[in-house]
């Protein structure tokens, strides 16, 4: 069973790519909590200054586009940040984000209605988002069956673990 | 059932008579690569895997160190050689340390590692380069390469093919570069998401196979997630003169379902330079240079353009003259095959000698790693494919992306050029 997830938005805009998410530079580290300190440096430096431990990030179409660096939605995931609410997601990071096990939520509603600093809270088995700033609830796309399952499998490597063992 | 060419092969792949766009497939891989980058995180996932402690084939990996090689500093060191132990650890056939490889993507077609109709996936974004030889190819992050070194296989959501048809001939110093960075502009940058592209049409058969690497390199800053040509006499040459593994050559069925059809004429195409701070932020150049541009730095290299042509192209435009004394030129060969090529050319000394600092083969500035970072307020204009903010270094610096030619021309008169006109003027 997963959590809620309560946090605080942090709105940004559409296209948010990888370079900005987590800056060339820095995908020779692979200390989570050292990526973290690091989490949207490229567009908002002081993001990880000004967010709290569940707070979420809020952003426009095509989140995560460019490189298929993983250290995008791990460095998300390490500062603290509880999920990702977009319009849309860019396919390989979207692949990351289910694989680490960093939540993602697909929603052009919510997106559309958030403002930056409201509080929400999220239950990331129905996809329910609620503004408890706005009083509204919105709703997240599904996933597809073959993802759910592998979400609730706890991730790829479970999924992976069993092949393995399939084949043995 | 009729099938688009990436269709067909993800069919086979997955044993099955015939996939549909959206199906969930399970595919068998005919090569996994990783660079040191993509290797370190995969590696330490590999390792947490109950019961996954050898790779699927060893003969079916290939690990390229190309990111922050020869090592900028001492954490560079350390991941270089994490993947190096493993390689040793795992008898990896296809391990390429700097001064043997160069970029992954340069360097494995070089090495007869990718063939027609094969299935390659990589923990880099720009492994959909090898679509350029008609195989199937897409970048994946780190937990995904991880699970494919050792199961041989993946999971992958049949994507929608998208069908280009390009016609007419390019003009004076219009090269694939150009009709490229065309396509993304008439895309988006996320015009092909989740969706396969498909290269047809008069224009670009007649591409040589260097031309053809570079359109399919950058399907992905379309969104895209494969980007692929028909294999021709041009690729069965350049790919039996590498190996002698059998492989399946094939076809899109002529009534294929294709999701979109766009057609693009080459014909009145000018050179295209894609602005700040996206790559789909194209413009003809004679739009581009109607204010003076001045730039601090010109990258030559990437797996877009770090090939033999490319910098014959550059050479031809640079010989016996010198670059503007206010910028710096920094030209990284795209593998070691091209540098030494190049040096036997006599290529190399004639970029040394207009003032070119020439590196070892590698990514380096391609995306701010080391080697010609760019500083706040700096301007280059680079033959690579992608110029977000803080590619190439600072936030506050701009990139503009370019063919070889125009980045040539733009190193000699310091400003963003129209290489036609440099072309004119060298006459
Ligand atoms: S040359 Fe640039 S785009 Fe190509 S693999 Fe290296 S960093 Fe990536």
């Amino acid at each position: 069973m997963q959590a809620s997830l309560r946090g605080r938005a942090h709105k940004y805009g559409k296209n948010v790519d990888t370079d900005v998410i987590i800056p060339g530079k820095y995908c020779n580290i692979i200390d989570i909590a050292e990526l973290g300190k690091h989490a949207m440096e490229g567009l908002d430096p002081e993001y990880t200054s000004k967010m709290k431990p569940g707070d979420l990030i809020v952003a426009d179409s095509n989140f995560g586009c460019g490189s298929s660096r993983e250290v995008a939605p791990i460095a998300i995931k390490g500062s603290g940040t509880s999920a990702v609410i977009a319009k849309s997601f860019a396919r390989i990071f979207y692949r990351n984000a289910l694989n680490i096990g960093l939540p993602i939520f697909e929603s052009p509603e919510a997106v559309g209605a958030i403002e930056n600093g409201d509080e929400l809270e999220i239950e990331p088995a129905g996809g329910v988002i609620r503004n408890l700033t706005k009083n509204q609830t919105y709703t997240a796309a599904a996933f597809p069956p073959f993802m759910q399952s592998l979400i609730d499998a706890g991730g790829l490597q479970p999924y992976v673990e069993r092949r393995l063992a399939e084949k043995a | 059932m009729p099938m688009t060419l990436t269709e067909k092969i993800l069919a086979r792949h997955a044993g099955l008579d015939a996939v549909e766009p959206g199906q969930i497939i399970n595919a068998k891989v005919d090569l996994v690569l990783a660079n040191e980058l993509s290797a370190a995180v995969a590696i330490g996932v590999m390792r947490q895997m109950k019961g996954a402690d050898r790779v699927f084939d060893r003969d079916k990996i290939a690990l390229v160190e190309d990111h922050f090689v020869p090592a900028k500093d001492a954490q560079s060191a350390k991941i270089a050689k994490l993947m190096k132990d493993f390689a040793v650890e795992q008898k990896i056939t296809h391990f390429f340390d700097v001064g043997r490889g160069g970029i992954e993507h340069v360097v494995l077609p070089e090495e007869g590692l990718v063939a027609p109709g094969e299935l390659i996936v990589g923990g880099d974004s720009h492994t959909c380069t090898y679509g350029a030889f008609g195989a199937f190819a897409t970048g994946m992050g780190s937990t995904d390469i991880a699970a494919a070194f050792v199961l041989g296989e993946v999971w992958l959501k049949v994507p929608w093919s998208i069908k280009l048809v390009y016609s007419g001939k390019p003009g004076e110093m219009v090269f694939a570069k150009d009709i490229m960075l065309k396509t993304v502009g008439t895309l988006g940058i996320d015009g092909a998401t989740y969706r396969a592209i498909e290269y047809h049409g008069s224009t670009v058969d007649e591409l040589s196979i260097t031309g053809r690497i570079t359109m399919a390199n950058m399907a992905i800053e379309a969104g895209a997630k494969n980007g692929i040509f028909h294999a021709d006499a041009k690729t069965l040459a350049y790919v039996k003169e590498r190996t002698d593994r059998e492989f399946i050559v094939e076809k899109a069925d002529s009534d294929a379902r294709y999701e979109r059809e766009i057609q693009i004429d080459i014909g009145s195409l000018e050179p295209q330079v894609a602005c700040p701070h996206t790559p789909d932020n194209v413009h003809p150049i004679s739009e581009v240079t109607r204010d003076e541009i001045l730039v601090d730095q010109v990258f030559i290299g990437s797996c877009t353009n770090g090939y033999i042509e490319d910098l014959r192209v550059v050479a031809k435009i640079l010989d016996g003259k010198k670059i503007d004394p206010r910028l710096r030129v920094i030209v990284n060969p795209g593998s070691q095959k091209v540098w030494m090529q190049a040096a036997e050319e006599g290529i190399l000394g004639k970029l040394a000698g207009a003032g070119c600092a020439v590196n070892t083969p590698g990514c380096g500035a391609c995306f701010g790693g080391h080697m010609g970072t760019l500083g706040d307020g700096e301007r280059c204009i680079s033959t690579t494919n992608r110029n977000y903010v803080g590619r190439m270094g600072s936030p506050k610096a701009e990139v503009y992306l370019a063919s070889p030619a125009t980045c040539a021309a733009s190193a000699l008169t310091g400003r963003i050029t129209d290489p036609r006109v440099a072309a004119a003027v060298a006459v």
